[in-house]
C-alpha cells in the first residue's frame, strides 16, 4: 500500500500537470479568437478569386490554349497529395483527423491502380504518414519558424507544388485541411486544386454575355492560376490554425476536468488512508491498555 | 443614377463592399472608370491609385498588383496588397522599386527581363504619382 507521503506527491503532481493544461487552455483560447478572425477575414477573398476564375474558365471554355493548370494534364494516374496538419501535437484528433481523411482517400486511389504521392506542410502529419507511406513523401515543409501566418508562406508552397506539375510529376493535386465551423466542430477536407473544380452554376451567372478581357485571356489565367493555389493554400492553412487552436482549446479543457476528477479521487484515497492509519492506531492503544 | 456594386477584398480582410457611383482603376493597359451597366470585362491591375467615388466623396487607396473582374453583380476588386493613400509608407515602395532595379538586373532571359522592366516603370510612375 503506498505511503500518505506517495498519496501526498501524487496529489500534488496531477495538481501541477492540471495547472499547466489550464494554462495551455487559457493560451489556445486567446490564439483562437486571433485565427478564426484571419481565417474568417480570408474566406472572401478565397471565395471571390474561386468565382472569378470560374467565371473566366467557363468563358474561356475548352480552349485548347488554356494552360495545363486550368484543364489538367489530361490524365489522373497521379495523384498529389498536399496533407496540412499542424506542427505541434496536444490538441486531439486535430492531426490523426486529417491524417485519416489523407490515408483512406490514399488507400482508395492505390485500390483503383493510381499512383499516389504525399506533399506534407507540418511535422505531425508527416510524422503520421511516414510509418505506412514513407516511400511516397515527396516533400516535408515544415512551418514551425513562422509565428504568425503569411501569403508568402502558402506562395513558397504553392510555388513548390506547381514546379513539380510543370515537370509532369503528377496530374491531380488535392489539398487536405481541416476546416474550421466552430470551437468544437472542425471538418477535415478535401479540395482539388489542380486542375481546379468550379461550380457548374457559376457559369451561368452572366447570362451569355461574354468578357472583355484586358490583355489577352490566357495572360490572365496565366497570372491568375498559380496565384489561385497560393490563394486556396492559404486559407487551408489559416483554417487549419484556428481548427488548430479550436481542438487544442477543447483537448486542454478536457485533460483539465480529468485531472480535476483525478484530485478528487486521490484525495478520497488519501483521505481513507489517513483514518484508516488512525483507526489502526487507536485500536493499537486500546488494546494494550486493555492488557495492561 | 443607379449604383454600382463594390467589392474590393484582399487576402486579409475585406476592405469595402457596398454600393458607389463611380470606381477608377489601374488596370495594366491603362487606367478606367467603371460605372454601373458596365460590360462584363476581366482586368489584372498594375501598381497604382484605385479610386471609390461616391456622393462627391473620393476614396484614395494605393493598391498593389491584383485583378478587377466586372460581371453583372458589379465589380469586384482583388488586391494583392491594398493601404489607404495616407497611410501608405513610401520608404516601403522605394525598398520595392530597389529590389526590382535589381531583379532586372538578375534576369536572365529577355521575356522575364522586359516583364520585370514594365513592373520597375509601374512601380516608378506610382511613386511619382504619390509624390504629387
Amino acid at each position: 500500500m503506498p505511503s500518505l507521503k506517495d498519496l501526498r506527491n501524487r496529489i500534488a503532481a496531477t495538481k501541477a500537470t492540471q495547472k499547466i493544461t489550464k494554462a495551455m487552455q487559457m493560451v489556445a483560447a486567446s490564439k483562437l479568437r486571433r485565427a478564426q478572425a484571419a481565417a474568417e477575414a480570408a474566406r472572401p477573398y478565397a471565395a471571390s478569386m474561386e468565382k472569378v476564375l470560374g467565371n473566366i474558365a467557363a468563358s474561356v471554355g475548352t480552349l485548347e490554349a488554356a494552360p495545363r493548370l486550368l484543364r489538367g494534364s489530361g490524365n489522373d494516374q497521379v495523384h498529389m497529395l498536399l496533407v496540412c496538419t499542424a506542427e505541434r501535437g496536444l490538441c486531439g484528433p486535430f492531426n490523426t483527423a486529417i491524417v485519416r481523411h489523407a490515408r483512406e482517400r490514399a488507400i482508395a486511389l492505390a485500390a483503383e491502380g493510381k499512383e499516389v504521392k504525399f506533399f506534407c506542410v507540418g511535422r505531425k502529419g508527416y510524422d503520421q504518414l511516414r510509418r505506412q507511406f514513407a516511400s511516397q513523401i515527396v516533400e516535408l515543409v515544415d512551418l514551425r519558424a513562422a509565428r504568425t501566418l503569411h501569403f508568402e508562406h502558402a506562395e513558397t508552397i504553392a510555388k513548390k507544388v506547381i514546379a513539380r506539375f510543370e515537370k509532369f510529376e503528377f496530374d491531380v493535386c488535392t489539398l487536405f485541411y481541416s476546416r474550421f465551423r466552430s470551437v468544437i466542430a472542425q471538418i477535415p477536407t478535401a479540395q482539388q486544386i489542380i486542375p481546379p473544380l468550379f461550380d457548374t452554376k457559376a457559369s451561368d451567372a452572366l447570362g451569355g454575355a461574354a468578357y472583355e478581357f484586358e490583355p489577352e485571356a490566357e495572360d490572365i489565367l496565366h497570372e491568375l492560376l498559380p496565384r489561385n493555389v497560393a490563394v486556396q493554400i492559404f486559407r487551408a492553412l489559416l483554417e487549419n490554425a484556428a481548427s488548430f487552436y479550436g481542438a487544442q482549446m477543447s483537448a486542454m479543457d478536457n485533460a483539465t476536468r480529468n485531472a480535476g476528477d483525478m484530485i478528487r479521487r486521490q484525495t478520497l484515497t488519501y483521505n481513507r488512508t489517513r483514518q484508516a492509519m488512525i483507526t489502526k492506531e487507536l485500536i493499537e492503544i486500546i488494546s494494550g491498555a486493555e492488557a495492561l | 443614377m443607379a449604383a454600382l456594386h463594390f467589392e474590393f477584398v484582399s487576402p486579409e480582410r475585406v476592405l469595402f463592399s457596398g454600393d458607389v457611383d463611380q470606381v477608377d482603376l489601374p488596370g495594366v493597359e491603362g487606367d478606367m472608370g467603371i460605372l454601373a451597366g458596365h460590360a462584363p470585362l476581366v482586368t489584372p491591375l498594375r501598381p497604382g491609385i484605385l479610386t471609390i467615388l461616391n456622393g462627391g466623396s473620393r476614396e484614395a487607396v494605393v493598391v498593389i498588383g491584383g485583378i478587377a473582374e466586372v460581371g453583372p453583380a458589379g465589380l469586384t476588386v482583388l488586391a494583392d496588397r491594398a493601404v489607404a493613400r495616407d497611410e501608405f509608407d513610401t520608404a516601403m515602395l522605394a525598398a520595392e522599386i530597389k529590389d526590382a532595379e535589381e531583379d532586372v538586373g538578375d534576369a536572365t532571359d529577355d521575356a522575364e527581363r522586359d516583364r520585370l522592366a514594365r513592373r520597375l516603370e509601374q512601380l516608378k510612375t506610382l511613386q511619382a504619382a504619390l509624390a504629387q
